[in-house]
């Protein structure tokens, strides 16, 4: 059984998965003599009363019910479903009524990023961090369009609404990296809006946590641009090798500093640090050609420093290439 | 006499107004028959596409943007344009009149009707995929369907328009099986297909009108701006979600309800056995089109909505399986004593037991909310409605296309070729969807275009086989079509599989302009093999 689940599912980490694994085994097990009875009894009847050839055609029995068997693919199934109905339900319950004692984190969705908010102050992109052998209560919501917040090894996901808050909670077992996944189609970047859950120690959580934006300091602007880029998802969508994504790519902005880039409603702007600054805070107002105006804005994302930085780590690109 | 028999709907009248103008029940079914095969056939060409694009992790064959708009047009051709209006519009037109020994439907204008405005609706969405296309998924969720920069309205405005067309056939039909019958013809006599096109036909004109509603509403708050769904107007989305599955969890039972007619129709003529539990099956059938409009919540056990909703529709989810489920014993059960052949009909029907068992089995994983959590919007929901809708449905429409195929066109197809082509589709089917139950489990989410690497394998197999799904599909329909060649017509008095229903015993193979030469007379039950002998009778 410990093989056949790790190679049917993701690993067992949150408080319930054993226990919804169990309840899939259940109903597999149950599925499986059912399917039997259905596929077999087909293939013994179809073979058994099969018409050869020079057979001569006949009248056939007339019985067409049996009320014992009727009863019995009546009950059987019944009393399976049952079954499969209350165990679904007392797990549910398990997996909504959070423990008091549980962390709060604030997660929102936006096209296309996780931005996670910790009960001490502190904020992370796309990578939620969180202590072990903790209830941890995730509260859900999203900026934009829907989007749907899933940990496999969890066993748990929630939809994340624009206009009220879900909730959902889980303990992890075990100190690892996991894939948060989004599940609810929210356009050209859904199958990219992924994201890391980071399960460390408490001791490491709260030193993580205390230490969140504070080392940023004292490090070289395009150094701290370098780790914005994919703390802040700017990889989503802006590649450094110059190829496009759904946004322009960073190595290619960066090649043509000082130059002219066209829009779609055929203006153009020198690429300068004001132009970058803008199309990082208003991302809607001028879209360059060729490319679609998705992008929302980092407007209190980003503090000015942080922006200087990305602009640097830009900016170093263009050097970076020529050598 | 002699001169009569040469005389049958497809010969006559002849030209091409005579055909666009008919209001013969049997030229419209072929015509719905033939335009929903060209859309089964651009729809199949886009998952072949989306397989293509998922053989391997990357974007390699297309953008995001494109695959978007492929799934999307995929899911919304198929349904609306090809499972919906197929088999009710296609194989109910054709047979209904004829199983109740009618002249025609009851409303022939009306009927005509409906064909067009499911013409016009299929012009809407051709229109929709000429410029540009829509990238929204066939469940148009808002707010991102109100936002999004994609030909929302002319495809929405599309389902609206066929709409109309669904509720009239299905009024039709009502109608026609109320009023239309023979003298003797009792509701306990009628053929199993019948039943099932009347559960369907009340779903029908119960539901469509709620989705029609539902556009419509998406369509003014896109060009008007008032706020129904758009939490930024002032609306709720999960309102836009109980609107859209109100009506399409019934719409399921659309396109499954009409299959449990054709297979109820084919395992007892190929069995040359008495159907196995009639009043249960003809029961269950109008049981499951009621208590479907009570399920459609199970759709939305990730949406937050309450704990005591989440309880009850769980709970009424499984009073859906159960009657299905007897079915299902009913049908094997059906065998039981007879005179099996393994014809091309009998074959998709077997196939039909197989897949649609799966399908539905996985329903009750799928039924747990628990379990359900961990595999909402995985490819384990994708696997399981294919199962449903392809292993189901089409198996089964496939299956009755095959058994009354030589009825209505007067020829035979090739016999060998179809029953390698049903092997074909079934182990392809098998192939391309039992994977993605894996996929679903490991976490794979589905409307993805591209995944991570520990994915890659499963999806790579899903991909090789939806080819052989796709081939033997297309060449089962070739080989119908190339039946259609000269000098190939079958006798007309030919009832090759020995059936007992008044289409095979009161009229000519392809049936007379009017039908029957005069009226029926109901001299047995459509299933009384224990009673009748009819040999069948294949001459060319």
């Amino acid at each position: 059984m410990d093989r056949l689940t790790e190679y049917l599912f993701p690993k067992q980490v949150s408080t319930f998965a054993a226990d919804i694994d169990n309840l899939f085994y259940f109903i597999f097990y149950s599925s499986i003599v059912l399917f039997s009875i259905v596929v077999l009894g087909m293939m013994y009847l179809a073979i058994k009363y099969r018409f050869k050839k020079g057979d001569e055609v006949k009248l056939t029995s007339s019985k067409d019910h049996s009320n014992f068997l009727e009863f019995l693919f009546f009950i059987i199934p019944l009393i399976l479903v049952s079954i499969t109905f209350v165990w679904g339900i007392k797990s549910y319950l398990q997996m909504i009524i959070v423990p008091d004692d549980a962390i709060e984190i604030k997660v929102t969705g936006q096209s296309w990023f996780w931005t996670f908010d910790y009960p001490d102050g502190g904020t992370t992109l796309n990578e939620l961090v969180v202590p072990s052998n903790t209830p941890i209560k995730i509260i859900l919501s999203s900026k934009d369009v829907l989007h749907s917040f899933f940990i496999p090894v969890m066993r748990t996901k929630m939809d994340c609404l624009p206009n009220r808050y879900n909730v959902m909670w889980f303990d992890a077992q075990e100190e690892g990296v996991y894939d948060i996944l989004c599940t609810e189609y929210c356009g050209t970047g859904h199958s990219q809006m992924g994201a890391k859950v980071i399960v460390m120690k408490p001791a490491q959580y709260e030193a993580y946590v205390a230490e969140l934006g504070s080392d940023d300091e004292n490090i070289p602007l395009d150094e701290l641009g370098a780790k914005l880029y994919t703390k802040k998802a700017c990889n989503t969508c802006h590649t450094l090798d110059g190829s496009a994504l759904v946004g322009p790519s960073y190595l290619q902005t960066s090649q043509m500093w000082g130059q002219e880039r066209v829009f779609d409603d055929g203006t153009s702007t020198v690429i300068d640090n004001n132009y970058i600054r803008s199309s990082i805070l208003e991302p809607q107002t001028q879209i360059v050609a060729g490319y679609q105006g998705v992008m929302p804005t980092y407007q209190g994302l980003l503090n000015d420093r942080e922006l200087d930085a990305l602009i640097a780590f830009l900016k170093s690109l263009q050097e970076d290439s020529q050598i | 006499m002699a001169e009569n028999q040469k005389q049958n709907y497809l010969t006559h009248p002849k030209g091409i107004m005579s055909w666009l103008l008919t209001l013969d029940h049997k030229r419209i079914g072929l015509m719905y028959l033939f335009g929903g095969i060209a859309f089964f056939f651009l729809g199949g060409v886009l998952a072949l596409g989306m397989r293509l694009e998922l053989a391997a992790p990357g974007n390699d064959f297309v953008s995001n943007e494109t695959y978007n708009n492929m799934y999307t047009l995929h899911g919304a051709i198929m349904i609306f344009l090809f499972i919906i209006p197929a088999i009710p519009g296609a194989l109910g037109n054709i047979l209904l009149p004829l199983m109740l020994g009618a002249k025609d439907v009851a409303f022939p204008r009306l009927n005509l009707a409906s064909f067009y405005i499911y013409t016009v609706g299929a012009l809407f969405v051709m229109y929709t995929i000429i410029s540009g296309g829509v990238d929204t998924g066939w469940t148009f969720y808002t707010p991102y369907s109100t936002t999004s920069t994609s030909n929302v309205i002319p495809m929405t405005m599309g389902i609206f328009v066929i709409g109309f067309s669904s509720i009239l056939t299905g009024l039709n039909f009502i109608a026609t099986i109320h009023k239309m019958r023979i003298p003797g013809l009792t509701w306990y006599k009628l053929p199993l297909f019948v039943w099932a096109l009347y559960g369907t036909s009340l779903v029908q004109i119960t539901a469509t009108p709620v989705i029609a509603i539902t556009m419509v509403l998406l369509i003014l708050e896109r060009l008007l701006g008032i706020g129904i769904f758009d939490p930024a107007l002032g609306g709720d989305p999960v309102l836009y979600q109980h609107f859209f599955w109100f009506y399409s969890h019934p719409a399921v039972y659309i396109m499954i309800l009409p299959a449990f007619g054709i297979i109820s129709e084919i395992i007892p003529v190929h069995s040359r056995k008495k159907v196995w539990g009639y009043k249960f099956i003809a029961f269950s059938t109008l049981s499951i089109a009621f208590i479907g409009f009570l399920v459609w919540g199970h759709h939305m056990f990730t949406s937050g909505q309450s704990v005591f909703s989440q309880i009850v529709f769980s709970f009424i989810t499984y009073f859906v399986g159960i009657p299905t489920g007897v079915k299902i014993f009913s049908w094997m059960l059906t065998m039981y004593k007879g005179q099996v052949s393994f014809t091309p009909p009998m074959l998709y029907a077997l196939s039909f037991l197989f897949l649609f068992t799966i399908g539905g089995l996985t329903g009750i994983f799928l039924g747990a909310v628990a379990l359900d959590i961990h595999l909402h919007d995985t490819y384990f929901v994708v696997a399981h409605f294919h199962y449903v809708m392809q292993g189901g449905t089409i198996i089964a429409f496939l299956g009755g296309l095959h058994h009354w195929w030589p009825k209505s066109m007067g020829t035979m197809y090739n016999q060998t070729v179809a029953n390698i082509c049903c092997l074909g589709v079934f182990l392809g089917f098998n192939g391309t969807f039992f994977p993605q139950f894996l996929l679903g489990l490991r976490g794979m989410p589905r409307r993805y275009a591209t995944y991570d690497q520990q994915y890659a394998e499963l999806h790579n197999y899903s991909s090789f086989w939806s080819g052989i799904l796709g081939l033997s599909i297309f060449i089962a329909i070739m080989n119908l079509m190339w039946s259609l060649r000269k000098n190939n017509k079958l006798d007309p008095g030919s009832n090759p599989w020995g059936g007992m229903t008044l289409e095979w015993t009161h009229t000519t193979s392809p049936p007379h302009p009017h039908n029957f030469e005069e009226e029926p007379v109901l001299e047995h039950g459509p299933y009384d093999y224990d009673k009748v002998i009819v040999e069948p009778t294949f001459k060319k």
